[in-house]
């Protein structure tokens, strides 16, 4: 029951963020004259892995909002189909609300939904998002599941202009546990990384773009040993094609 | 109620029946063409641009407004000066026309010059809802020409206005294609060294902000009358004609740099206003500004009208002719410029330094090596191969510009480039006087959120700035973002303060460049309520709006008495 509290308090900080404002909506030209709600979905990746010991995933990792400056509601989705057990690796979903603290910076809570193949896990999530200085997309969160468990991840990403269309992008994820949840094959401490290359061309405005791309994905410790045990890899190479999409 | 309404037609007619005007428009959906791609949008009359309308001064208009569109409209007639309630801002002035619905707007004429009309409703402007007007004036003009052109801009995007807010939103630089690549970085190292070009990189990505954010929305067809580069809109001519050539930039985004090679222009009026002639190789506009030239033409050939957008991503392109079909050379756009340091001061000196933790002595260096840099970049725009290196100084200043900001315009030939320090009124309006008051107004926002505001503080939590009828407020813009804001009060002349006192001119947009302060004065003479915003579309819609509300005077049928009076002074 923990993560409830945390999400619920997040989120009623939130809502406060967004009422305030409104005190001195007398003025009917405020509506009329500014474009206050905004929406969008977007996959960041949309993707085939071919892994060097001949796995295969499909990968979605994408998000839809809607929301004001102040308060976003933002769905976040990631998933990985694995082809040889026509089944889900991976499947959370996030429904989170996020609100700016800073310039650059954007606090998130909320929960996280995961019911991939095997035993589903609810956590309660705290995050923050934004751009880091140098233009390193960053975005972190810890999360508390139903079963009492913490762990944090890490993300940044930086695109590298190659032209204005062509763009190599880096990307760097991690997670962290602070304890073991062996039913889901996590173990204590830096349970995994993934290092991402992907060079993409913006064929259709921001809408569509299509990339080729490396990934390298590795457990640590435990979290390998879980891995050995129950038959899986510990670190696999892949060749990526997909598409980054923008609506 | 009823008897008062009567009252004032009856006094209206009886003083307008040698001198009244009816107009109808109807606003509709239409296609715009632009030679590149094919849009629906917004039109008056069945087309994009809508009609020109032409006014005589002294003239009391009865103009029908019919919506056809299924959402609310209006009409906003910019730079007129007239009772509030006509004035056509939704919230403000009047609750705006419901679909079906015909509103009629009725006001007497009391100015002369070049202005134009717009829809003040969502992203109608930018999706087509535009047209001109050109105001006869009572007496004799200063300046005498043998024809004229209505030329009006705009930067057509292939995406409707509320995509474009949606885009920007989501990521600030979703439309900019001039952001510097690994291949400049190379160029740029080769040229001043690979640490001092990764100094430079390391400056501007530490404040996360851009030196190529200079147009938020690239890829738009800059039309002329409504045509695209390829249409090419022509006016046609006779040999030895004067032409004026009534320059209005309706854009939504967009300043363009204006010339016509071989042709010198002179300057005859801004935003409607008579200056003293200037005689120009080339001139910006500012969003929503206009800019009346003449030129001759002493022979039979045909002349480009060249319109570059600021930021270089776009143009419009016209032709002066003898006879329709003949053209002539279009120009290279000019390499794009890249803002400096310089522009960034206004960001930095205010709480800008907060967030990154920048020292000032790698500062001082970098400012340096980029102003440098910038003043290369000058030469080779103006194709002065002979001045050498270290002769930024000599470079033509403009005070309305940064020192060293990778915005100063310069002619293409090398020639003369309108400055605001230019314009000075033709025959003042008013007495020139001390203001009652100064009002310092900062421009703000964040550029990566796409969120615009006002002294930090965005129109909807904003309240209203009150003025007293009768005083003369002084207005001090201070730039603190590194975008070029056009600053449009509604109702009230604003007076720019270029330092020549009673022969500061009269404007309706006052340009503020990057990290500039800029001033002008306002004789507060119209009561009511009236909108003021940066009338770049997507940076009035983020919150770079506010209401004015005048308090006292008289109401606004006495108000009409008044304005008869500037009439009065004018001729």
């Amino acid at each position: 029951m923990n993560h409830l509290a945390v999400s619920m308090c997040g989120l009623s900080l939130a809502v406060a963020a967004l009422a305030n404002p409104a005190v001195a909506q007398e003025d009917p030209a405020k509506k009329t004259q500014t474009a206050k709600t905004f929406w969008g979905v977007s996959a960041e990746k949309f993707e085939y892995r071919y892994s060097d010991s001949d796995e295969e995933l499909a990968v979605v990792e994408g998000d839809a909002y809607y929301g004001t400056d102040e308060l976003k509601f933002r769905w976040l989705f990631e998933g990985e189909w694995e082809e040889a057990h026509n089944a889900w690796e991976t499947l959370e979903n996030q429904f989170v609300a996020q609100t700016p603290v800073d310039d650059f910076w954007d606090a998130k809570a909320g929960v996280r939904i995961d019911t991939p193949e095997g035993p589903d896990r609810v956590y309660g999530v705290l995050g923050l998002t934004g751009l880091a200085p140098y233009w390193f997309e960053v975005d972190t969160n810890l999360y508390v599941s139903d079963e009492g468990d913490a762990s944090v991840d890490f993300e940044a990403e930086y695109e590298l202009l190659v032209t204005n269309f062509w763009i190599m992008s880096a990307s760097f994820e991690s997670l962290v546990a602070f304890s073991e949840d062996r039913e889901i094959g996590v173990g204590k401490g830096l349970n995994s990384t993934e290092v991402g290359l992907r060079l993409s061309y913006d064929l259709i405005d921001r809408s569509f773009a299509p990339y080729l791309g490396v990934v390298h994905e590795r457990k640590y410790g435990d979290t390998a040993d879980l891995a050995r045990d129950s038959g899986g890899s510990t670190e696999d190479w892949f060749a990526v094609v997909g598409a980054r999409l923008s609506f | 109620m009823k008897k008062s309404i009567l009252m004032v037609l009856l006094a209206g007619l009886a003083f307008s029946a040698a001198n009244a005007g009816e107009y109808d428009i109807s606003v509709d959906r239409v296609q715009i063409d632009t030679g590149d791609f094919n849009k629906e949008g917004i039109g008056y009359n069945g087309a994009s641009p809508g009609p020109i309308l032409r006014f005589k001064e002294g003239e009391q208009v009865t103009i029908n407004v019919t919506n056809n569109l299924d959402e609310m409209t209006s009409i906003h007639w910019h730079g007129l000066i007239l009772p509030f309630e006509q004035d056509g801002v939704p919230g403000i002035s009047f609750p705006g026309i419901k679909p079906g619905e015909t509103f009629t707007y009725q006001f007497p004429i009391v100015q002369a010059g070049t202005y134009w009309f717009h829809s003040h409703s969502g992203f109608q402007e930018p999706n087509g809802a535009y047209g001109a007007i050109v105001i006869e004036p009572e007496g004799r003009e200063p300046f005498r020409y043998d024809r004229e052109y209505v030329v009006q801009l705009t930067d057509k995007h292939p995406h409707s206005g509320d995509r474009i807010m949606r885009n920007l939103k989501m990521s600030a630089d979703y439309y900019n294609r001039q952001q510097q690549t690994v291949g400049d970085f190379f160029a740029e190292s080769g040229e001043k060294g690979f640490m001092a070009t990764l100094k430079d990189r390391m400056m501007w990505g530490d404040m996360r902000m851009m030196k190529a954010d200079i147009e938020d929305v690239q890829g738009f067809t800059g039309l002329i009358n409504g045509k695209g580069p390829e249409q090419n809109w022509t006016g046609t001519f006779e040999e030895g004609d004067r032409i004026r050539l009534r320059f209005i930039n309706s854009s939504a985004m967009t300043y363009f740099d204006i010339r016509i090679p071989g042709l010198e222009m002179t300057v005859v009026q801004a935003d409607g206003n008579n200056v003293q002639p200037v005689n120009v190789d080339e001139f910006r506009i500012g969003v929503a500004e206009t800019y009346d030239v003449i030129v001759h033409i002493k022979d039979k050939e045909a002349y480009t009208i060249f319109a570059e957008s600021m930021g270089r991503s776009g143009f419009a392109r016209g032709t002066l002719a003898p006879e329709k079909g003949m053209t002539a050379e279009v120009p290279e756009l000019r390499e794009a410029p890249l803002l400096t340091m310089a522009d960034m001061a206004g960001h930095m000196e205010h709480g800008g330094m907060d967030h990154g933790n920048m020292n000032h002595d790698d500062m001082a260096g970098m400012d340096h090596s980029d102003m440098g840099g910038n003043a290369e970049m000058d030469h080779s725009a103006m194709g002065h191969g002979s001045m050498g290196q270290g002769e930024g100084e000599t470079l033509p200043e403009d005070p309305f510009y940064a020192k060293g900001s990778g915005l100063m315009p310069t002619a293409s030939n090398g020639g003369k480039f309108l400055s605001y320090a230019d314009l000075k009124a033709q025959n003042p309006l008013y007495e020139d006087r001390e203001p009652t008051r100064e009002i310092e107004l900062r421009l703000t926002g964040n550029m990566e959120r796409y969120e615009w505001s006002i002294n930090g503080t965005k129109y909807e939590d904003a309240d209203p700035i009150v003025l007293q009828y009768g005083e003369r407020v002084r207005f001090k813009f201070v730039n603190e973002t590194m975008m070029t804001h056009p600053m449009h009060l509604h109702g009230m002349w604003s007076i720019l303060d270029v330092g020549e006192g009673k022969w500061n001119p009269l404007k309706h947009v006052i340009s503020v460049a990057p990290a500039t302060t800029v001033y002008m004065e306002t004789e507060v003479d119209a009561p009511g309520e009236w909108a003021f915003h940066c009338h770049l579309s997507y940076h009035a819609a983020s919150g770079m709006f506010r209401k004015i509300v005048v308090e006292g005077g008289p109401d606004s049928a006495v108000a009409e008495g008044k304005q008869s009076e500037h009439q009065g002074d004018e001729s």
